[in-house]
């Protein structure tokens, strides 16, 4: 099945300790890519398949037992635990499953590489070619008279971070770009990322202005300010989203960070969005998970649900890209959207308006452009945030901003079932994937760094085993509507827990049948009483043509109800 | 940027914008007046009425309105607005008795005035006091409706006002009910086989014996009330039991619905056991017997008052609930959202919808598992007994899954059945708080949790559920009017000689088209309804051999031999038998009921999902929802345009019109086999045109948005939502310096 697997080892007599169905005992399997349990004198057979880039932590609890018992514990990325007995070894030359484990589960911490390295799968279709950066910006109908490309990040040495080719207003000089790099966090000046095909009013992302305790200004700032103001004939203002509470905005002035004053940038509103950071998300992720895994506690479980501010954060994300959107689109109004670096928060708010604002990003090759370019090419710090293959799982640089964006998506494929043409499970393959380390889709910090790596050359991207098997992730109930904003419900009222991804562990809550499937079924029926009319249509056509014949021949077959069967 | 609504009622000043400026009303108004009249019912009579009064329309942040009349007649209190209404013609769910703008009587929940920015709730009392400058009435059906008094004369406004409040909050009595005065004429095209079946005949209840094979004795003695006020003119006992005019006074049980296997439900009304009244145990034990005898000699019995909140408790939970719902404005509804999750549960609503859900899973697993009769009681037998008898036959019942099964289940157990509508629903406005509760409401929340989660089981929508749960409150419908079969009958006989030829006209509730057109009806129909693959029609499919797969044998301790003379031998061993029964099973099990029916339902959930077969109930914490559609329908704020379940229902209808057309193009080449295939009458599902669909809202079909911009609804308050106090927030993002990859 996997390309370079190696079957490490197997140990057999392992008990896993189910939650839900309590200990089942069978053999565990190790590679280098993932571990899989077996059980199989059990009805229905059990089985347990993870790769180890979803191991978060592994680690042997207590010591051995009278019996010589030993047992260890797996906390994973994607929400569940664990937890394995087995007996020690006496044979102390012949490796345990375990050791083996531990081995492979941190590939970077035991300087291997990951196994997205080894895996040499080939598809039909190459990801890697998804994105084009220019042939996207050429469907916004860029470069035109107000932006153009500019080279002077060709090789990142201005900011690592950023991708190569950045658009920026005609009016503003590769030199006075160079001085706007110093300006702002990182090196991460504000750039053009989408602009409205009708109104010209453009979403511009960046990271924050080093404004710092005593007010730095930059002129060269300034002034793309007001020339990404002026590059919209629409409107004579610009409004600057501030992803963060305006607290901890004006806590990072401390730093030398800070936001736009209302003196220095004339025109231009600044609203705070409120978001957390990081670490608020973190922590939040973590309750969420003592809250759902492994059981509920059915009579709290709407506090204990508030208790975790999940939904809460998610709330406000939503909300604030539901600002953006509006803004644009209603307002005709060009915005500037940063959070400290630019690459947590603002990735959240402005795909997320993408989304709301062009059809073209809700279809599936759209939505993968939309990754490739908003989150992997500007630097979303994926190899930080999710923590491949290392075992410092305290790592306080993790956190689940990516999979938050995807919960936000989720929500809004809720609202709009069908103005999305992936389903559900397409979100959940991406998220299975952004840990499995099977693909190098979601490898390293940025873009300079995948090519130093080569990542593209040694790796498969997820996109090619996707765009391998459409069918799979296609929502059977999408219609395209070319040019329709769409503007979510954010209140909490209407959010809801994603129950299929957080809580797919818990068999009781495995989803019944769900409606596309009906739906699928429907369209199977469509096509085959399609043909069938067709059939007797012809038949009818050679009946009249030899008309002598009686009524011979006419279908036996009594025809099925068009009841859809389970 | 963002406008935020003045608050409501707190507004210090009325700072509405309004179409027409109060001068302008005055100069039309003083020429010829053009007097508008809301379309009259037949029977419906105008008290009284005011103008020119602002209606603030809610879908608008800003205190907007729209000025026109308010009039209180015998059925509704109505709104007519001064400019032309253009909306009404063409929605495609349109309710015939009444529409956006009208409240029928019936359906007024509370008024509140306020006075001098002071919110009041107005009760008879207050009334004779001056008239509040805004009134506020908050319905059943939870729309919420604001107006302003102070445009019109003062007297008008007064009279408008306690005209309105003495027919929404006055105790009055039955005969005051505009069914009483409604003569609308029964619609003749109601086919008779499609009708519901009303259990008012022994016809009825022998059939139902039949379709479900049971072996228990039809009582017809009660055809004058002669046993039992409270009792149903036909029902159904065991038929060990003797005969009934001993036992009078006490309750006995009465049968339900027969499972496959032979064994059955049965409930009853008892009070609870008190251990010193020894005569009373003894009558417990003859009816426990009586029901053990039915199949197998196994009996469990459960008092529901004893687990199940009391109405009461109902009640109060639910009057908590319904405040999240009552928007009106804004700001209210933002603040609101914060707490969202922790108000829910404070309510308490959504965890009786699960003790209910639980305790009919444990009566089928009884029922479905271990094969044993099941007796449920409670004090009256017909409030949480219908609950639970219901929700286990729809469990355990396919043909209950049906939109006629259902008005079938709801005329046996809950009309016929003698469920207390007319105290329970409080349309009389009696003072008496004690016997208001919303079981019947509570019995359709409960159905609703079903269909959300097992959709395809289920031949209707939630939009029929929604608006049967309205229509409990539109006083046009005999249906939910009365007490019992015994009060039905004594009002309808007193009330005939009065009316001038026949006896009183109202209609069943079941009689869809007096409210709607068969093109709305359409929306009755749930498009994922997977049919049963049967022809026959008469024959009903309870009886399926697969229905037979059981999860265990019946258990056996309990199944003396049948030998001939058993009955008296046996009794005394098998009381004792059934005395620790009960204790073990139901009341001092170590376990929670909870945990035992788990592995019920685990089994149960392992197996192939089969619609029309047994169906379970996921009951874990998130499993359990809000039903959005009844509550949220009214409130602009969660208003999803161009989204929500309307647009899967659109293309799932779409493409059913079109797997049925093709259907008939190939009935009609094949006529010679001239099988009636579709017993379902044909739907026209094309009902939206596709295009449209991407502008309805989620709350069709019932609000509509309209002069409403294309526009998001923006929190207002963003900075007050989160409460995150910990050291985290104030964390610097970035924690360590970089680190490389590999």
């Amino acid at each position: 099945m996997y390309l370079f697997i190696v079957c490490v080892s197997t140990a057999k007599d392992v008990t896993y300790i189910c939650p839900f169905i309590g200990p089942v005992r069978g053999s565990l399997t190790v590679t280098n890519y993932r571990l899989f349990f077996r059980c199989t004198d059990r009805e229905p057979v059990f089985g347990l398949d993870l790769p180890l880039g979803a191991l978060s932590r592994a680690e042997k609890i207590g010591a051995a037992t009278s019996r010589g018992d030993v047992s260890y514990g797996l906390v994973c990325k994607d929400m569940r635990n664990l937890r394995f007995v087995h007996k020690e070894l006496e044979d102390s030359l012949k490796k345990s499953a375990f050791e083996v484990l531990m081995k492979f589960a941190f590939p970077v911490s035991n300087n291997m590489s990951l196994f997205a390295f080894e895996y040499k799968q080939v598809f039909p279709e190459n990801g890697w070619k998804v994105y084009d950066p220019l042939a996207e910006y050429k469907r916004q109908g860029l470069p035109n008279e107000s932006w153009r490309i500019s080279k002077v990040n060709d090789h990142y040495e201005l900011c690592d971070s950023y991708p190569a080719a950045l658009f920026v207003p005609v009016t503003i000089t590769d030199e006075e770009l160079r001085r706007v790099f110093s300006f702002r966090a990182k090196g991460r000046i504000p750039v053009l990322s989408w602009i409205h095909p009708e109104s010209q009013a453009a979403v511009v992302r960046a990271s924050q202005p080093m404004v710092g305790q005593n007010g730095r200004r930059c002129k060269e700032d300034e002034k793309l300010l007001q020339a990404i103001m002026d590059a919209n004939a629409q409107s004579h203002k610009l409004f600057i989203f501030d992803a963060r509470p305006s607290v901890n905005a004006a806590a990072n002035k401390m730093k030398g960070g800070g936001y736009e004053s209302e003196d220095a940038y004339q025109n231009a509103e600044l609203v705070f969005l409120d978001i957390h950071n990081i670490h608020v998300m973190r922590e939040s992720l973590r309750k969420l998970k003592e809250v759902v895994y492994p059981n509920i506690e059915e009579s709290h479980w709407l506090s204990n649900l508030e208790s975790t501010h999940w939904l809460e954060h998610i709330k406000l994300i939503l909300a604030g890209a539901l600002r953006i959107a509006d803004k644009v689109e209603s307002g005709k109004t060009s915005v500037v959207v940063h959070c400290s670096d630019g690459w947590d928060r603002t990735p959240q708010l402005t795909s997320l308006a993408l989304i709301m604002l062009d059809s073209h990003y809700r279809t599936i090759r759209g939505f993968q452009i939309l990754l490739e370019k908003e989150w992997l090419s500007f630097g979303h710090r994926f190899q930080q945030r999710v923590g491949h293959g290392d075992r410092n799982h305290t790592d306080a640089d993790r956190s689940p901003i990516f999979l938050q964006f995807i919960d936000c998506v989720w929500q809004m494929t809720r609202q709009f079932p069908a103005a999305f043409e992936f389903n559900e499970y397409f979100l959940i393959t991406i998220l299975d994937h952004l840990y499995s380390c099977l693909f190098g889709t979601f490898l390293c910090n940025s873009e300079q760094q995948r090519l130093k790596e080569e990542v593209p050359k040694r790796t498969v991207s997820l996109w090619s085993f996707v765009n391998s098997q459409l069918e799979e992730f296609v929502n059977p109930l999408y219609v395209h509507y070319p040019s329709h904003v769409l503007f979510p419900t954010v209140g909490i009222r209407h959010l809801q827990l994603w129950v299929t991804y957080y809580i797919r562990w818990n068999p009781r809550m495995r989803p019944q049948e769900p409606v596309h499937q009906r739906y699928k079924e429907l369209l199977a029926k469509r096509a085959e009483l399609q043909k069938r009319v067709e059939e007797l249509q012809r038949e009818a056509a050679n009946r009249t043509a030899s008309s002598s014949s009686e009524r011979a021949g006419s279908p036996t077959r009594s025809i099925t109800p068009v009841q859809t069967f389970v | 940027m963002l406008s935020l609504g003045s608050v409501g009622a707190k507004s210090t000043k009325p700072s509405f914008v309004s179409y027409v400026t109060p001068e302008e009303i005055k100069l039309e108004k003083e020429p010829p007046k053009i007097e508008k009249h809301p379309d009259l019912l037949p029977g419906e009579v105008e008290f009284c009425c005011a103008n020119p009064i602002l209606k603030y329309t809610q879908d608008d942040m800003s205190q907007r309105g729209i000025f026109g009349t308010l009039f209180c007649t015998n059925f509704r209190v109505t709104f007519i607005s001064d400019e032309k209404s253009q909306e009404e013609t063409t929605k495609t769910f349109k309710n015939k008795l009444y529409g956006e703008n009208d409240i029928p009587l019936m359906c007024v929940d509370h008024i509140y005035g306020v006075y001098d920015e002071k919110k009041k709730l107005i009760t008879g009392g207050l009334v004779k006091n001056k008239y509040p400058s805004k009134m506020i009435i908050h319905c059943k059906d939870l729309r919420v409706f604001q107006f302003c008094l102070t445009f019109t004369k003062e007297e008008d406004a007064k009279k408008i006002f306690q005209g309105i409040a003495h027919h929404c909050l006055e105790e009055r009595s039955l005969k005051c009910v505009f069914a009483f005065s409604y003569s609308g004429t029964p619609s003749p095209e109601m086919q008779r086989k499609w009708e519901t079946i009303l259990f008012d005949s022994p016809e009825d209840w022998t059939q139902e014996m039949k379709r479900t094979r049971a072996n228990c004795r039809l009582v017809t003695e009660n055809e004058n009330f002669e046993l039992s006020q409270r009792l149903p003119k036909y029902f159904v006992i065991p038929s060990a039991l003797g005969d009934l005019f001993s036992y009078q006074g006490k309750g006995f049980p009465i049968w339900c619905w027969s499972h496959h296997s032979g064994c059955a439900l049965f409930k009853a009304s008892l009070p609870p056991v008190t251990q010193e009244d020894g005569d009373f145990q003894k009558h417990l034990d003859i009816m426990l017997n009586a029901v053990a005898h039915n199949y197998l000699y196994s009996a469990k019995t459960e008092d529901l008052s004893e687990s199940l909140p009391t109405i009461q408790d109902i009640q109060q939970s639910y009057n908590k609930f319904k405040q999240f719902f009552l928007i009106e404005n804004s700001t209210d509804f933002w603040l609101s959202d914060v707490k969202w999750f922790s108000s829910l549960e404070s309510s308490g609503w959504l965890d009786i919808i699960r003790q209910c859900l639980q305790k009919a899973v444990e009566v089928v697993e009884c029922l479905e598992k271990d094969n044993t009769n099941v007796l449920i009681t409670e004090e009256e037998g017909t409030d949480l007994c219908c609950v639970i008898s219901s929700l286990v036959q729809i469990m355990l019942d396919p043909y209950y899954r049906t939109l006629m099964g259902f008005q079938s289940l709801v005329q046996k157990e809950w009309v016929a059945g003698c469920h207390a509508f007319l105290d329970r629903c409080n349309h009389l406005h009696q003072k008496d708080k004690e016997c208001h509760s919303p079981v019947f409401l509570l019995f359709l929340e409960c159905v609703w949790q079903l269909v959300q989660q097992h959709s395809p089981a289920f031949q209707f929508s939630e939009t029929y559920l929604t608006v049967l749960s309205d229509s409990v409150d539109v006083p046009v419908f005999s249906t939910f009017l009365f007490n019992s079969a015994h009060h039905r009958e004594s009002v309808m006989k007193a009330e005939s000689p009065l009316a001038q030829s026949s006896p009183l006209s109202c209609p069943t509730v079941w009689d869809w088209s007096v409210q709607f057109d068969s093109k709305a009806q359409n929306f009755f129909f749930n498009p994922l309804y997977s049919e049963k693959v049967k022809h026959e029609k008469a024959v009903r499919k309870a009886h399926k051999p697969k229905h037979q797969r059981q999860l265990s044998l019946p258990s056996t301790a309990f199944k003396p031999p049948s030998k001939k003379g058993f009955f008296k031998d046996e009794t005394d061993s098998l009381k004792k038998i059934l005395r620790v029964k009960r204790l073990s099973r139901w009341m001092g099990s170590p376990d929670s009921p909870a945990a035992t029916t788990r592995g019920f339902y685990e089994s149960w959930k392992q197996r192939p999902l089969d619609y029309h077969g047994l169906l379970l109930p996921c009951l874990d914490g998130p499993a359990v929802r809000v039903w959005m559609q009844r509550y949220l329908r009214w409130i602009p704020e969660v208003h999803i345009m161009g989204g929500g379940s309307v647009a899967v229902m659109t293309k799932l209808m779409e493409l059913l019109s079109q797997v049925q057309d093709l259907k008939r193009v190939l009935e009609q080449r094949d006529s010679s086999q001239a099988v009636k295939l579709d017993h379902r009458p044909y739907i026209q599902h094309r009902l939206l045109s596709f295009g449209s669909s991407g502008r309805l809202s989620s709350s069709f079909p019932f609000a509509y948005s309209r002069n409403r911009s294309f526009k998001p609804i923006i929190p207002t308050g963003l900075m007050q939502s989160l409460m995150v106090t910990d050291s985290l927030a104030s964390q610097e993002d970035e924690a360590s310096s970089f680190v490389s990859l590999v």
